[in-house]
């Protein structure tokens, strides 16, 4: 499929770029004529992908995130966040719904969402290196 | 996000505005729990109607103050949820646990 937009974003791991990576996407998509649902659904994925890296992937530091997004011609966006910090080493555990290691502040339903939200999500990690989350969603054409 | 809140005949309301995301979480435990403590209140209303947007942050917000509510033999439930939170929270599963009133308040 033809790619026809992309952009490509890189900011620190704090917590007030998770409104500011939010914002950003939903501008993005706009482009494709979502409806308020859909453009919720991706704002909410986007969300949860970005406060990952902030809460596991720099535990303690500040490190770099990668947003970029891509827009094709079947009215489709796909959405890559990026991390160079711990990775995960049971991607499968992770992605179970209620499981965190995050304590009670985090609930654990993060890839669960991410998941249910969008058509597809892909999640490559390696200990030690960091971890790319792909997320994929075909926006309905409407009359 | 904003909290206000209000205490009357042993019930603490608590308003929510803007958007729960982790940033906001991180305060809003805190200050839901010192309003909890302060008031030991029978029963606690969170209201919702204001509340744009919610991540799973929010999930562990009312799963916080459900536990806190319970601790101290009180009640929790949470009315007026909006469309987008709505879903977060529908797709969590969390209505097994703590009551959620999609629209106005009915009741008690």
């Amino acid at each position: 499929m033809k790619e026809d937009n992309y952009i490509k974003l890189e900011f620190p791991s704090k917590s007030n770029n998770e409104g500011f990576a939010r914002a950003v996407i939903a501008c993005f998509a706009a482009q494709l004529d979502p409806t308020l649902e859909e453009l919720n659904d991706i704002k909410t994925a986007v969300s949860e992908a970005v406060t990952n890296c902030i809460v596991h992937a720099y535990p303690d530091t500040l490190g770099k995130i990668s947003l970029r997004a891509r827009i094709f011609s079947d009215n489709a966006i796909e959405i890559t966040i990026r991390d160079w910090g711990m990775g995960i080493d049971d991607i499968e555990r992770a992605r179970e719904p209620m499981f965190t290691t995050g304590g009670q502040e985090r609930s654990g339903m993060g890839f669960t969402i991410m998941e249910s939200f969008m058509d597809k999500l892909r999640v490559r990690s390696t200990v030690g290196k960091g971890t790319t989350v792909t997320l994929r969603r075909t926006i309905s054409v409407r009359a | 996000m904003k909290i206000s809140t209000s205490m009357s005949d042993g019930r603490l309301r608590l308003y929510l505005s803007g958007e729960l995301d982790h940033h906001a979480a991180k305060d809003g435990i805190q200050i839901i729990r010192r309003e909890i403590d302060r008031n030991l209140p029978r029963d606690c209303v969170m209201d919702l109607r204001e509340l744009t947007f919610m991540d799973s942050s929010g999930i562990a917000v009312l799963l916080g103050t459900h536990k806190q509510m319970r601790e101290i033999g009180g009640r929790f439930w949470a009315v007026n949820v909006q469309k987008q939170p709505m879903k977060v929270l529908n797709a969590s599963g969390i209505y097994r646990i703590v009551e959620i009133v999609e629209g106005e308040e009915i009741g008690i």
